[in-house]
């Protein structure tokens, strides 16, 4: 090949990108490429017993499980009780978004639960006597 | 064993076996990077790259093809031997960068298909067989990939990010509000951190899409990996689209200038492209592949 690819390579890549990826490219992108990527043939060594140790590995080190990534996937304010219209700031409601009140019980009232236990955490941390429980305002707040 | 061949290679002075010597040795197994085209520039880039345990880089050929290969000891690299090094970290990385180096040094120069991390024969008469036995399928997915090259695209979310330098105009009632009791202004705290949280997550999903689009059109495949989540997840903030982009070289270029800028003015959201990389996540046979 006359023109090499480094010759061709884009201007954010740099003059020497490939030793660059090589020598420091973040270890998480390398991972995901050589135990998950590239081509998959029978070695003579056991390689089908490597595979579950290397999903393994790879699980542990550097990709969530499914449940985790919908847990924290890109949709999981959709689902949060705690986010809908009435907690939030009336001038930054976005225009068209769905309003989640599909949860059944008042999720205003889980919400307040959450806060008075945080708040009693947060109370207990810096020593102040008052309970949660006792302080009225709270719940003015959210009503 | 293993530690007595690692010990020899470690100080001073390392232990280079020519190839003869390893080739012929029982104890050395073949361990194969990439393969390409016989005749390419594979041939002159392999002698001067260094694979695992300071083994010299060496091409073997059939039917057309070329693997590129190192021995490495049988018994550090045995099923046994591989699992044990691959359940420590530091070894695991040292393997990865290695592999990895050579495979991007092999892609600097020639069309390669990269092999899975780990991949091992018996000896050269080994390699030889596979290419022949399965040559038709690599020289498809070698014209496939000619003139390419992957590029990784990230988009994150960093709510923290995003609260450091809130937009104009939002939060504004709080400075000016008399003083509250602790309990309200907590709970006006976390419903801001919550607002700006789904404001940068929002933000982000609508950029996730955006790139794609944009991304997509210049592309000649797109694959998605899973966001990087785990404790080697470096990036600032949540990854929430992680995807692989199969660029023709001559428009990487290109690539880069439509995703440049996408991410200014949205405070907590950030765009990381990564390579070019050799075409790790499109080196599946294309019977397995995704449907282009």
């Amino acid at each position: 090949m006359s023109d090499s690819l480094a010759a061709r390579m884009g201007p954010s890549a740099g003059p020497s990108p490939y030793g660059r990826q090589g020598s420091s490219a973040n270890l998480a992108d390398i991972l995901e490429r050589v135990l998950d990527k590239g081509v998959v043939i029978a070695g003579d060594i056991q390689i089908n017993l490597l595979d579950i140790e290397l999903l393994t590995i790879k699980l542990r080190l550097l990709v969530a499980s499914v449940d985790k990534a919908k847990e924290m996937g890109i949709d999981w304010w959709e689902h949060d009780p705690s986010l809908s219209s009435r907690a939030r700031p009336p001038q930054q409601v976005p225009t068209g978004h769905p309003v989640k009140t599909d949860r059944g019980s008042d999720p205003l009232a889980e919400e307040n639960r959450q806060l008075r236990a945080e708040l009693a955490e947060l109370r207990a941390a810096i020593g102040s006597p008052r309970s949660a429980d006792g302080h009225p305002t709270d719940h003015e707040e959210e009503q | 064993m293993t530690s007595h061949l690692q010990g020899a290679a470690s100080p001073g002075q390392p232990r280079r076996l020519s190839t003869e010597q390893r080739e012929s040795d029982h104890s050395w197994s073949s361990y194969v990077y990439a393969i390409g085209r016989a005749g390419t520039d594979l041939d002159a880039i392999a002698p001067r790259l260094t694979g695992l345990r300071d083994g010299r880089v060496r091409t073997v050929a059939a039917d057309g093809l070329a693997a590129l290969v190192s021995s490495v000891p049988a018994g550090a690299f045995s099923a046994e031997g591989m699992k044990a090094q691959l359940e420590n970290l530091t070894e695991l990385e040292q393997i990865a960068r290695t592999h990895h180096t050579v495979v991007e040094a092999a892609h600097t120069g020639a069309t390669v298909l990269p092999m899975r991390l780990a991949t091992v024969y018996l000896d050269d008469a080994r390699v030889r067989a596979m290419l022949r036995e399965r040559g038709a399928e690599f020289d498809a997915l070698l014209s496939r990939l000619e003139g390419h090259a992957e590029l990784g695209v990230k988009v994150y979310a960093d709510p923290r990010a995003a609260a450091a330098d809130p937009p104009p105009a939002a939060e504004g009632p709080d400075r000016a509000a008399p003083p509250v009791s602790p309990g309200r202004a907590y709970l006006q705290q976390r419903r801001a951190q919550r607002q700006t949280q789904r404001d940068a997550y929002r933000a982000a999903g609508a950029l996730a899409d955006e790139v794609r689009g944009r991304a997509t059109g210049l592309a000649r495949d797109r694959v998605t990996h899973r966001p990087q989540q785990g404790e080697l997840a470096a990036g600032a903030g949540e990854n929430i689209a992680n995807e692989a982009y199969l660029v023709p070289v001559d428009r990487l270029r290109e690539f880069h200038r439509a995703l440049a800028g996408l991410a200014d003015g949205l405070p907590g959201v950030r765009i990381e492209v990564t390579g070019p990389w050799a075409p790790y996540s499109f080196a599946t046979p294309p019977a397995e592949s995704r449907s282009a």
